[in-house]
């Protein structure tokens, strides 16, 4: 099990090398979550990571299954989302008065709600009395099976025993599942996470579909800007599913089943696609012979195959208009590779340059001197880092500036970007202050199992947290005003804003009736 | 390189991350359902086998709390695990303390002070100069303080303790910065109608305490453009001879720090008392407000009343009161509104206490519009079941032990020890009030709570306001019988007459 982390160890003295010329003599602190860290492979494929931190007598997990919203199936937007839900429902040990009759109700109301869809997804000759029968039947039959259930037993325990920020978020990219707690409940943790990733029970799915779509209302439907966003990224894609609706179009989101659910958690819910991290007061040594009884319990199976799509090269200029009796924004994001490409970094680089805090060149330019925006920002990627996202930048406009004004001034910020070189003080800056970023983000358990599981995900290995640095460090001012020519042109821009509609207007558009 | 989550916020936060549930949270009626089977199979659940060991030792690291002759007290906290030092002075006097005529000052105040910068450095420079090092001096404004605070890595703190004890004691305040503050605050404000939460928020917020009310009255247009550069320094003045409490957390030597702290504050004049607070707190009117919001498909229903606050000796009651009301996954309001009627995704609140005034009562629900009425009913049905339906030995053990097994999480970081002892030392509670509290929490009986519930819970004399798209709520708001509905204002006045919606 340590044999892994050996293995890779100069690669860690390298990183723990290029930390300690800086900070001088706190090495030996950075030093010590290399040796506090074990990692071990499981015969099912998933990873466990430990790190020990002594503190408190507490610790916080991250579970990190690499799916996502991106991997929902064609006409089932929403699905890992809803998955994410169902996680919460218990399994066939907890949640439950009688598993076995329970899952022959269960059973049935599958099948009283296939009926329904049925009935009504017809193009021709629905029967609207039908229906109504079929609807009774299913609530009937949802009736029955709720029966046997525990509501909310599994998060109960869990408070019970003193989680603390329990949660999960669903992503484009993946999902994860995450909570603090005391010490002496890991094992009852273990039991807990290691159930619900591989005992999963469909309970009271169809209620929880209402929950997510409520999600919905709120998120997007009710936002002006999640209205704004969504249009966006539907707009920016034509291929890949980032452009999709994340929480799901409502048609779709609204007619997920049980048993499409389950089948997403068969295939992308096995070891080879699972990192669950630790961090806290817990001994390895210990703690791991456990960790690898429970976590066995995980189903094996093959890393699901990636995604064949690739978004096509962008070659025309889009625009989304919104126009409503909301304030003004704007919004522009321009294509770019996924996490692995070599200048990723770069990336990152002119974000903090054109966006990090008050010395950035957006605040400088539109909020500072030309006093036209509250708030300018560029980031990347967004919506997600696994697959080419894009490089976005936004402007709130002062009261009486427009989207326009926005639009011309991040613009002439870009062609700066791309006929000069930045300064050798924004460079250095860069580079400071996305190590001193690394610092502050191991202080916090739940933040460091975050991102050990993460890393260890996505590039194989968690000490890429480390070695990344590298790769910052290599960034040179040629490599921005490369990377801005080849990505910061019209072809490959899409934009997006809201104007504001005078009321006056929107009643005309109406009917001018109240 | 990957964006750790923490730095994903605002738009970028969108769409990119959703929870499984809202920041607010159940009712156990499904257990009337257990059958004989389940009983048996009860006894034996697979969980409770599970053995819990004693809970390591633990006695979290107090910051050393030094009072100086002149009243100012400094507190020290050591940590050596990551080479940062950061530190903050707290100031008394905020928002509820500025002329009304000029609401948004302290809002000001707090963004100019920074930008602004010092007679040596001004703001811009300051920035150039932190940055580079990536540290940083902050200045805020909240409703009862203000506060400088300030972080770098360890070689640079000396220089950046300098820079920030300049800019506490010798602020220049630049009209350009004000200005610049003014539209900001000014953006914020022509926005304030745009999202639905904020607006429910805060409205619901004035119906109990009353628009005029220093903790609730909002800036206009008018009332920051009225605020000038002597406002801001006459601000200064007044509120830097009140009792600073500075703190200092991180990878420093004690004894050094302790004598810089005491060679920077020791010679400040003798700290004057902040005067007494004399607000009234009436509660709302009872009854039924709308306000309308035509691009939603949800509506936002806040039901209000007014809080206690935490020198109430009925608090530990109240907080498992809460705990069993809104408080969690297994909370009545959860259990109902949620997991029973899939009426809401976010569901939650209870009873709120704040340190040195009332806070307010506050259940919270999201949902569709058509489903306005029957989640606004289920959600009164329980409050009003916080006296009609008895609690039970059963709530009661399962409140405690959500309260009480996560309680060390209020501790489990130095930083966190610090924190409270600061906001202790400000309010003036004793230094070992959460022992004290916890205390009072374990000894809590089903009967404590009876009583708590007939004292504080009148469902009779809780406000409902609704923010949400008129012509889809049906059946209507008069559906609940809370009288005729009030409709609720928003509009933003425009310096000189001239309205905008």
């Amino acid at each position: 099990m340590q044999n892994r982390c050996l293995s890779r160890f100069w690669k860690s003295c390298l990183a723990l090398t290029l930390i300690a010329a800086w900070t001088g003599a706190q090495a030996q602190d950075l030093k010590s979550f290399e040796q506090r860290i074990t990692t071990k492979v499981l015969p099912n494929g998933l990873t466990l990571i430990v790190c020990e931190r002594q503190d408190a007598p507490v610790f916080s997990y991250s579970t990190f299954i690499d799916a996502g919203d991106v991997n929902d199936p064609s006409g089932e937007s929403g699905l890992a989302h809803m998955f994410e839900h169902l996680a919460f429902k218990g399994t066939t040990q907890i949640g439950t008065t009688d598993y076995a009759a329970e899952k022959v109700a269960l059973a049935k109301v599958e099948a009283a709600n296939d009926a329904y869809e049925a009935e009504y997804l017809k193009a021709v000759g629905r029967d609207p009395k039908k229906l109504e029968e079929l609807k009774k039947a299913f609530k009937e039959a949802e009736a029955e099976a709720h029966k046997f259930v525990v509501p909310n037993q599994f998060t109960d325990v869990a408070e019970r025993n003193g989680a603390s920020g329990l949660n999960a978020e669903t992503g484009l990219d993946n999902t994860m599942y995450f909570w603090s707690m005391p010490e002496n409940r890991l094992e009852l943790w273990a039991w807990m996470e290691s159930g619900r990733l591989s005992d999963v029970v469909p309970r009271e799915f169809y209620k929880e579909r209402d929950v997510v779509v409520e999600e919905r209302r709120m998120r997007t439907d009710s936002n002006p800007i999640g209205r704004l966003v969504e249009q966006f990224l539907a707009t920016a894609y034509v291929a890949h599913n980032y452009g999709r609706s994340s929480i799901g179009w409502p048609s779709e989101v609204g007619q997920i089943t049980a048993t499409e659910a389950m089948e997403f958690h068969k295939k992308y819910y096995v070891g080879a696609n699972i990192v669950v991290a630790v961090v806290g007061d817990v001994k390895a040594s210990e703690a791991m012979p456990m960790l690898e009884r429970y976590f066995s319990r995980v189903p094996a199976g093959p890393k699901p195959e990636e995604m064949t799509t690739i978004e096509p090269k962008q070659f025309a200029e889009k625009t989304v208009v919104i126009r409503e009796q909301t304030q003004p924004f704007y919004l522009e994001g321009y294509h770019r590779p996924d996490y692995r490409d070599p200048d990723d970094a770069v990336y990152d680089a002119i974000g903090d340059i054109m966006s990090n805090g008050r010395v950035s060149r957006l605040y400088r330019s539109l909020v500072r001197d030309r006093q036209i925006a509250a708030e300018a920002q560029g980031f990347s990627p967004f919506p997600g880092d696994k697959y080419p996202g894009l490089f976005a930048f936004y402007a709130v406009p002062l009261p009486g500036h427009t989207p326009a004004e926005m639009r011309d001034a991040i613009h002439q910020e870009i062609d700066k970007l791309k006929s000069a070189d930045v300064t050798d003080e924004e460079l250095a800056m860069f580079k400071t202050r996305t190590r001193a970023g690394l610092l502050h983000g191991l202080a916090d358990n739940q933040g460091l199992a975050n991102n050990l599981a993460e890393y260890q995900t996505r590039y194989g290995d968690w000490r890429e947290l480390f070695t990344q640095l590298e790769k910052v460090d290599k960034v040179t001012k040629a490599d921005i005003r490369r990377v801005a020519n080849r990505v910061f042109v019209a072809s490959n821009r899409t934009s997006a804003e809201i104007d504001t509609e005078a009321p006056a207007a929107a009643a005309k558009k109406d009917g001018g009736a109240e | 390189m990957k964006k750790s989550r923490d730095q994903r916020s605002g738009i970028r936060g969108q769409l990119g991350v959703r929870g499984a549930r809202a920041a607010i949270i159940v009712v156990a009626m499904g257990f009337v359902f257990l059958t004989p089977a389940a009983m048996s199979a009860q006894q034996a659940k697979p969980w409770e086998q599970i053995p819990i060991p004693k809970l390591h030792d633990f006695r979290p690291q107090q910051p050393k709390r030094i009072e100086l002759k002149n009243g100012i007290v400094l507190f020290l906290q050591e940590d050596h695990e990551l080479p940062f030092v950061s530190g903050s002075v707290l100031i008394p006097g905020g928002s509820r303390d500025e002329d009304k005529a000029k609401t948004g000052l302290v809002e000001l105040y707090g963004e100019a002070w920074r930008t602004s910068g010092t007679a040596k450095l001004d703001g811009d420079a300051l920035d150039d100069l932190l940055e580079a090092k990536a540290a940083h001096i902050e200045t805020g404004g909240d409703v009862d303080s203000t506060a400088v605070s300030w972080d770098s890595l360890k070689g640079d703190a000396d220089q950046v303790f300098s820079l920030a004890m300049d800019l506490l004691l010798h602020p220049k305040f630049n009209p350009e910065k004000l200005e610049l503050a003014q539209q900001q605050a000014a953006t914020a404000i022509v926005r304030r109608n745009d999202d639905e939460g904020e607006i429910a928020g805060r409205e619901a917020a004035k119906l109990v305490y009353g628009a005029n009310s220093p903790y609730t009255r909002q800036p206009e247009l008018a009332t920051i453009g009225a605020v000038t550069v002597d406002d801001l320094k006459a601000w200064h003045e007044r509120t830097l001879g009140g009792k600073l409490i500075v703190s200092i957390s991180g990878d420093f030597d004690p004894v050094a720090m302790e004598a810089k702290l005491r060679t920077a504050f020791e010679g400040l004049p003798p700290v004057k008392a902040a005067p007494a607070r004399h607000d009234v707190f009436s509660g709302p009117k009872p009854g039924i407000s709308f306000i309308n919001k035509d691009d939603v498909n949800q509506s936002n229903v806040q039901i209000v009343g007014l809080g206690t606050d935490r020198r109430n000796p009925d608090v530990p009651t109240l907080a498992v009161m809460n705990e069993i009301l809104g408080g969690g996954f297994a909370s009545r309001l959860f259990q109902k509104v949620r997991t029973e009627l899939g009426l809401a995704y976010a569901v939650g609140g209870g009873l709120n206490f704040a340190y040195d005034h009332p806070a307010l009562f506050r259940v919270n629900v999201i949902t569709k519009s058509a489903s306005t009425v029957d989640a606004t009913k289920a959600a009164l049905g329980e409050i009003a079941g916080m006296t009609g339906s008895p609690f039970t030995q059963k709530e009661l053990d399962r409140a405690k032990d959500n309260i009480l097994n996560s309680f060390l999480f209020r501790y489990d970081t130095r930083e966190k020890v610090l924190a409270e002892s600061v906001r202790l030392e400000f309010y003036g509670y004793p230094a070992n009030y959460l022992e004290t509290y916890k205390a009072g929490l374990e000894k809590v009986t089903v009967a404590d709570l009876d009583a708590a519930a007939r004292k504080y819970i009148h469902p009779e004399k809780l406000a409902v306001l609704v923010v949400g798209n008129g012509p889809e709520i049906k059946p209507g708001l008069d559906e609940l019988k809370l009288g005729p509905v009030q409709t609720v204002d928003i509009t933003i006045p425009q310096p000189g007459g001239a309205e905008k919606k």
